[in-house]
Order: structure tokens, then C-alpha cells, then sequence
């Protein structure tokens, strides 16, 4: 049996979403005869693959980074989880929006800063003047709301889709849940 | 002399019911266990039909009523779970929570608000209006209580208890459409009010994460409302 290629992927989030992935515990081993992980921050991978079936996508869009990646994942694979709050809504990472990206980096690397005020201009992507859920930048398939969703949640999520149906959500999770 | 019956005979969603002429759509629907989500009612205050999430189809009618503001009449058939209404009903939660900032995750009322349960409940799994972002005050001048407008669905139950039951009317609306924001007195500091009697009725009343107790963090602000019927009822067995 070919197994289902998944990736999981980490925009602008707390990695709590991946820390709930991992929360599946002993269930992650069944999984593992299903499912191959062939690109996430839990596997050394620097090139997302040419196919994937399923994404999981954590965080809200908010870096030139995030963009490009996610037009990328988009292009390269079947089902596009948004997975949590923040790839849902943009939830924590957005309330910056009302500011104007100069503030923000003004108030993070000189006004609260203790040394070395310089703003980042190496390695460190820029900042898109506003931050926004993954599906007003690209399709997404499925939405899993929560902050983070639960392990049940995810693993749920996970098992519908090896099964070939949607998932039904909105009596497992919810904003903020 | 004969007179005009009082009881009203109808249908809800094809069932049978009588109901007293002085009762709404929302009434009976309760009385027959059949949901009608509501945001702006609540028993003891009056009605204000401003949510519009209690719209029911009325066989017949063109327009469709908001159940809460709408009394029964003879023969009416109302559908109170329709595709359609069901799709109004998911817009309207979603343009709440692009209109303002709802943020549940760090939000003081997570896990204790009527807007994310609703939202919960109708199977809203994403907003598909771009947020407005809109930039909205907070006033923490009070001693004991903060009112965060960006959680405001603008309910106007706050402004309604203290009016009709406090008697202060400290609350208002200033503004309109989406500009219009709740204010105390004549938009000056809540904690400058000289008509607040710091009673905290508008902040049980308050659906959502908006006026809130000092100090809470995420999730603990759990609200009480068990007061509500209790003092309006009191009020009418006076009249
Ligand atoms: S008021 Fe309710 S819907 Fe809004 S952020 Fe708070 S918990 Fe979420
Ligand atoms: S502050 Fe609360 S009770 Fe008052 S209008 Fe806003 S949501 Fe409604
Ligand atoms: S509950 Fe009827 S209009 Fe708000």
C-alpha cells in the first residue's frame, strides 16, 4: 500500500498546533503505517516536495516568507488543512494590524529592546503590512478552528481524510477552544 | 357580547401550538423546546431586535421577522430552521466577528460567551469577510469593571439594564454603522461617570468579552444572569 505523503508546515504561530500534532502520543504510531511525513519542522527537509496529498498548515501569513511558501504549498499539494486559529482567523499574530509595520518594528527591536537596536535586514524575512488567514491568500480545504486544536481534534481531522471523507468540526472545536 | 379569542392557534416547523396573543414567535419557540439563536433579547429586559440572528420565514410573508419582536397571529406557519435562514444566520455571526476584534484565544470571556457558542453552534469554521480591523478604545478608567469595544457586537443590552433597571442610564450609543460605539454618558470616562452606580448589572448582561470585571485573565470572566428575570418580574408584580 502506497502511504498518503503529509506535510506540516509552520507560518506565523506559537508552534502550539504542532505541539498538539505531537500530543496524538501512541496514536502518531498507527498513523505512522498510513501516513509518510515527508515535509515539516519535525523532519529535515528544506524543500517542499514536487506532491503532497495532505498540508497541515499552522500560523496566519504574515512574513514575505509565509507568502511565498504558502502559493508554493498551494501548487503542490491536494488537500490544504488550515490548521488552528491563527491559519483559520490570523488570530494573535493579526492584532498588529491596526499598526503601521514602522511602529511594530520600532516597538520590538529599539523601544523594548535592552541592546543591539537595529532592525534586522539579513535572513530574517520582512514583514507584510498586514497579516492575514491563509484563504485570502490561497484556497484552503479545510478549516480547523482552535487555539490549538486538540490532539482528538487533529487526530480526528487526520483519520477523516485517510478515509476519504470531510471532516465535520463544529462540534469538536471553536475559536479560542 | 362576544369576544375576540386570545389564544392564537399556529404551526412551528409544521407542529401544532397555541399561544397567548401577548406572546412572540421567540416565546413559543421556547415554550416548545425549538431553538431560535438569539444574541440582543434576553428575558427581563426589553425587546430590541437588533442582532437579527432570531429571523424565522413566515409562510406567506415576504420578509422574513425577527422572532424575538414578532408576535404570533392566527394561522401563521413559521419555519424556524431553513437552509436559507441557516445560511443568514452564519453570515450575521461572521460579519460580528469581522467587524470587531475577536481574538477568543486570548479573550477574558473564552470558553463563556455567547458569540463564540453561537458561533460554535451553527457551524461557522471560518469568517469569510475580510476583518476590519477597526481601531476601537478600551476604557479602563472604572475601578472595577473595563469596557473593551473591540469585543462590542453592539447588543445594546448594557445600555437597556441600566436604563430599564438600574435607572441610571449611563450607557449610549454614539455613531452610527459601523462607527457607532457604546459610550458612557456623554462619551467621557466610564470611571468619571456621575450617573454609574458601579451596580455591574451591564457587565453580567453583557453577552461577549466586552464589559468585563477587572483582572481577569483568559477564559475566567463568567458572567451571571439568574438576577435579570428575577428584578424585572419583582418590577411588574409592583406596576
Ligand atoms: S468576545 Fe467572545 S467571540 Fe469575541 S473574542 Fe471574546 S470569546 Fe471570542
Ligand atoms: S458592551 Fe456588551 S452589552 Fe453593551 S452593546 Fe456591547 S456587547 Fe452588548
Ligand atoms: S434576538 Fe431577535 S433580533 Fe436579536
Amino acid at each position: 500500500m502506497t502511504k498518503v505523503s503529509v506535510a506540516t508546515v509552520w507560518l506565523d504561530g506559537c508552534s502550539g498546533c504542532h505541539m498538539s500534532l505531537i500530543d496524538m502520543d501512541e496514536r502518531l504510531i498507527d498513523l505512522a503505517d498510513q501516513i509518510d511525513v515527508v515535509y515539516s519542522p519535525l523532519v529535515d527537509r528544506k524543500e517542499y516536495p514536487d506532491w503532497v496529498d495532505v498540508a497541515l498548515v499552522e500560523g496566519a501569513v504574515s512574513s514575505t516568507e509565509d507568502f511565498e511558501k504558502i502559493k508554493k504549498i498551494r501548487a503542490h499539494t491536494g488537500i490544504l488543512v488550515a490548521l488552528g486559529d491563527c491559519a483559520v482567523a490570523a488570530n494573535v499574530p493579526a492584532m498588529r494590524n491596526p499598526f503601521k509595520v514602522e511602529d511594530v518594528m520600532a516597538r520590538g527591536y529599539f523601544e523594548t529592546a535592552a541592546i543591539q537596536h537595529q532592525v534586522p535586514c539579513e535572513v530574517v524575512p520582512g514583514l507584510l503590512p498586514v497579516v492575514r488567514p491563509i484563504h485570502e491568500v490561497v484556497k484552503v480545504d479545510v478549516f480547523v478552528q482552535g487555539c490549538p486544536p486538540s490532539a482528538d481534534t487533529i487526530h480526528y481531522v487526520i483519520t477523516e481524510l485517510l478515509a476519504g471523507r470531510a471532516p465535520v468540526l463544529y462540534d469538536r472545536t471553536r475559536p479560542g477552544a | 357580547m362576544a369576544t375576540r379569542s386570545r389564544i392564537k392557534t399556529l404551526k412551528i416547523n409544521g407542529r401544532d401550538v397555541s399561544a397567548h396573543e401577548d406572546e412572540t414567535i421567540l416565546d413559543v419557540a421556547m415554550e416548545h423546546g425549538v431553538f431560535i439563536p438569539t444574541l440582543c433579547q434576553i428575558e427581563g429586559l426589553t425587546i430590541s431586535g437588533a442582532c437579527r440572528l432570531c429571523l424565522v420565514e413566515v409562510a406567506g410573508w415576504r420578509r422574513l421577522v425577527p422572532a424575538c419582536a414578532t408576535h404570533v397571529e392566527e394561522g401563521m406557519e413559521i419555519n424556524t430552521d431553513t437552509e436559507r435562514l441557516r445560511n443568514y444566520r452564519r453570515m450575521i455571526i461572521e460579519l460580528l466577528f469581522s467587524e470587531g476584534n475577536h481574538v477568543c484565544a486570548v479573550c477574558v470571556s473564552n470558553g463563556n460567551c455567547e458569540l463564540q457558542a453561537l458561533a460554535q453552534r451553527l457551524g461557522m469554521d471560518h469568517v469569510r469577510f475580510t476583518n476590519l480591523q477597526p481601531v476601537r478604545l478600551v476604557d479602563m478608567t472604572h475601578d472595577r469593571f473595563v469596557l473593551d469595544r473591540n469585543r462590542c457586537i453592539l447588543c445594546l443590552r448594557c445600555v437597556r439594564v441600566c436604563d430599564e433597571i438600574e435607572g441610571a442610564h449611563t450607557w449610549d450609543v454614539k455613531g452610527r454603522g459601523s462607527e457607532a460605539r457604546v459610550v458612557s454618558d456623554l462619551a467621557t470616562p466610564w470611571g468619571d461617570s456621575a450617573t454609574c452606580t458601579s451596580c455591574g448589572k451591564c457587565v453580567n448582561v453583557c453577552p461577549v468579552g466586552a464589559l468585563v470585571k477587572k483582572g481577569r485573565a483568559i477564559g475566567e470572566m463568567v458572567k451571571r444572569q439568574d438576577f435579570l428575570p428575577y428584578l424585572s418580574n419583582m418590577r411588574e408584580v409592583k406596576k
